[in-house]
């Protein structure tokens, strides 16, 4: 007897042991971007694009990498939304065996898998077959690859939560299969549907891989599809890698804007979801 | 505009005037349906897509060469056309093991203090943060290794396993700075826990109440239930989970480049440095086109990557799909 409360005292301490390594790993990482950003973070950081000789210490901010990574994440979220959403009206309303919607997840699912440097590398390919070279909308191109199957399995989430009484309510009226998905799931969906659309916008502007060749690097605001644009994650990794502690510190300022940037997605998409949450029919 | 008011409207045009011109709510459905239809077939293939067009473009190389010499090939000279992607492939390996095996016990206790032991306000509270930790970027990860880690690794671990561990085959090292697979592995092992976690904890958690409740009225504290009952049921699952780590931390690219040193070796030990798969694209695509094969081992690489996180994937959402349908 006393062997077995012995163990299930020790397990018991370990896992909240294991619970404070995790998130104990995730106040660390929060503090060591403040504690090497803040100090470094200034207006100008923010308000700046990069002046002449930028990254050898003189002045000038991250504009364009704060610009650029909006209008990346931006344009990729509209194009993954334009082609998720579809997809997930299909999953729910059109397909007719559960076999091809369970097929479809997984093929979400599995593209979720795919590491980013993978899409990075596939939509380089196609912007040299097309002639499109290292700019906003190659990059968009890339994100939206990988943005794609959050935003889809998201909404195909939201969809599932929707009670079928209401569905059939929207039949009965003689409404058909697109009007009940339009004038009825969606306004019933909406804050979820919202939350995957900034999830997918936070990873977007999260990502590095896929955009370090098919956006390029600038020192300028975008202004045309066709050029490269700046990325803030991108910002941070070509900063931290010059041999300039004036340099790198603005790689860590960059840093705390890009963390600060996804906290404040996430905490506005929880917020929001909370905050829509009343209206909707169980 | 004369003609039509001149024209003299017949019967029929009478009786369903509207049918010419605007199309009915039938028709906008069944165009829905095709349109939504072919958008998800199109999304479908996107998988064998994005695997023929890599296959394309790696086959230049792949046709040279005899599969072994590339796969088991340490000499890596593109000039000279010399592509091993050995080092490479063991880089990627190192890494990504160390990581699994920091990574997986603390995982798999959250996910069963989370599933099992907390009450649903406090699992509502934690979820959040842990969805936070996936929601970070990995150039965070990176800046957060080479801020935190790497000077640990560099000025505490690698001095302390010389001095008292040197004897032991991994530990010993002759690479002065910190940048390495250990430090590597940990920040793959931190950013792995987010995924682990929430799989495993929603497996865990949908085991059905009744199996526990028989467990623990015969007597069994709450940890034996666990064990025996809870995971054993959960087992498939967790596998899964871990699988899903395991691929995540495969593929992983940025964070992983920054702290791992990227130089193309074989590593001896836990301190050297390694040059991952992922590493290696990211630091040579986009600027290699005049070195001849180059662009196809480049995108080899992709494709050993691809096809990897692919069997893994699609090995673990089976199980999970599987485990869903009971």
């Amino acid at each position: 007897m006393n062997r077995r409360m012995i163990e299930e005292k020790f397990f018991k301490c370990m896992m909240l042991v294991s619970l404070l390594i995790v998130l104990g790993s995730l106040g660390l990482i929060l503090l060591t971007v403040i504690k090497h950003g803040l100090p470094a973070l200034n207006l100008a950081m923010l308000t700046q694009t990069p002046k002449g000789g930028y990254y050898l210490g003189k002045e000038g901010g991250i504009l364009n990498a704060i610009v650029g990574s909006l209008c990346l994440a931006g344009g990729a979220t509209l194009i993954a939304f334009l082609v998720g959403f579809p997809i997930a009206i299909y999953l729910h309303f059109y397909a007719k065996r559960k076999r091809i919607a369970e097929i479809v997840r997984l093929v979400m699912d599995v593209l979720w898998g795919i590491p980013s440097i993978v899409y990075g590398a596939f939509a380089f390919i196609l912007m040299l077959w097309l002639g499109v070279r290292a700019s906003l909308l190659g990059g968009i191109l890339a994100l939206a690859f990988l943005e794609l199957p959050i935003l889809t399995r998201g909404m195909d989430e939201a969809f599932t939560m929707v009670p079928t009484a209401l569905k059939e309510a929207s039949y009965g009226l003689g409404a058909t299969k697109i009007e009940t998905a339009v004038k009825v799931v969606i306004r019933q969906t909406a804050p979820v549907i919202l939350t995957a659309i900034l999830l997918a916008f936070g990873r977007g502007i999260g990502d590095a891989a896929s955009v370090l060749f098919t956006a390029g690097f600038t020192d300028r605001l975008p202004d045309s599809l066709f050029r490269p644009v700046a990325s803030l994650p991108l910002a941070v990794f070509f900063q931290l890698a010059t041999p300039f502690p004036a340099v790198q510190e603005r790689a860590y300022a960059a840093a705390l804007v890009l963390t600060g940037l996804i906290l404040f997605i996430s905490i506005l998409s929880r917020a929001l979801a909370n905050k829509m949450k009343k209206h909707i029919i169980r | 505009m004369q003609e039509t008011l001149e024209h003299t409207p017949s019967e029929e045009e009478i009786r369903a005037p509207r049918r010419l011109i605007k199309f009915n709510r039938h028709d906008a459905d069944g165009l829905a349906k095709r349109l939504t239809g072919l958008i998800t077939l199109l999304a479908s293939l996107l998988v064998p897509i994005i695997a023929i067009v890599l296959l394309l473009r790696a086959w230049p190389l792949l046709s040279s060469k005899p599969l072994h010499d590339l796969l088991l090939g340490t000499e890596w000279s593109p000039y000279q056309g010399l592509f091993g992607f050995l080092p490479f492939i063991v880089g990627t390996l190192w890494v990504t093991l160390l990581a699994m095996c920091v990574t997986v016990p603390p995982s798999l206790l959250t996910a069963i203090y989370l599933a099992e032991y907390t009450p649903s306000r406090i699992r509502l509270l934690i979820k959040p943060l842990i969805d936070l930790l996936a929601g970070i970027p990995s150039v965070v990860y990176g800046v957060w290794g080479v801020l935190t880690l790497v000077p640990i690794v560099e000025h505490k671990i690698v001095p302390f396993c010389t001095t008292y561990l040197g004897w032991l085959p991994f530990l010993s090292s002759e690479n002065p700075t910190g940048f390495g697979v250990l430090s590597g592995g940990l920040v793959l092992a931190v950013m792995v826990f987010p995924i682990i976690i929430s799989v495993a904890e929603e497996v865990i958690h949908a085991v059905p109440q009744g199996l526990r409740e028989a467990s623990l009225a015969l007597g069994a504290t709450h940890w034996e239930t666990t064990k025996y009952i809870v995971m054993r049921q959960a087992l498939p699952g967790v596998a899964a989970a871990v699988i899903l780590g395991f691929s995540r931390a495969f593929g992983e690219t940025m964070a992983v480049m920054m702290v791992v040193g990227n130089i193309p070796q074989i590593p001896d030990s836990l301190f050297d440095a390694a040059y991952p798969l992922t590493a290696l694209i990211a630091n040579n695509y986009g600027e290699m086109l005049s070195v001849p094969m180059y662009d196809s081992a480049l995108l080899t690489a992709a494709l050993i990557l691809l096809i990897v996180v692919l069997i893994f994937n699609i090995l673990s959402r089976l199980v999970l799909l599987r485990l869903r349908r009971y």
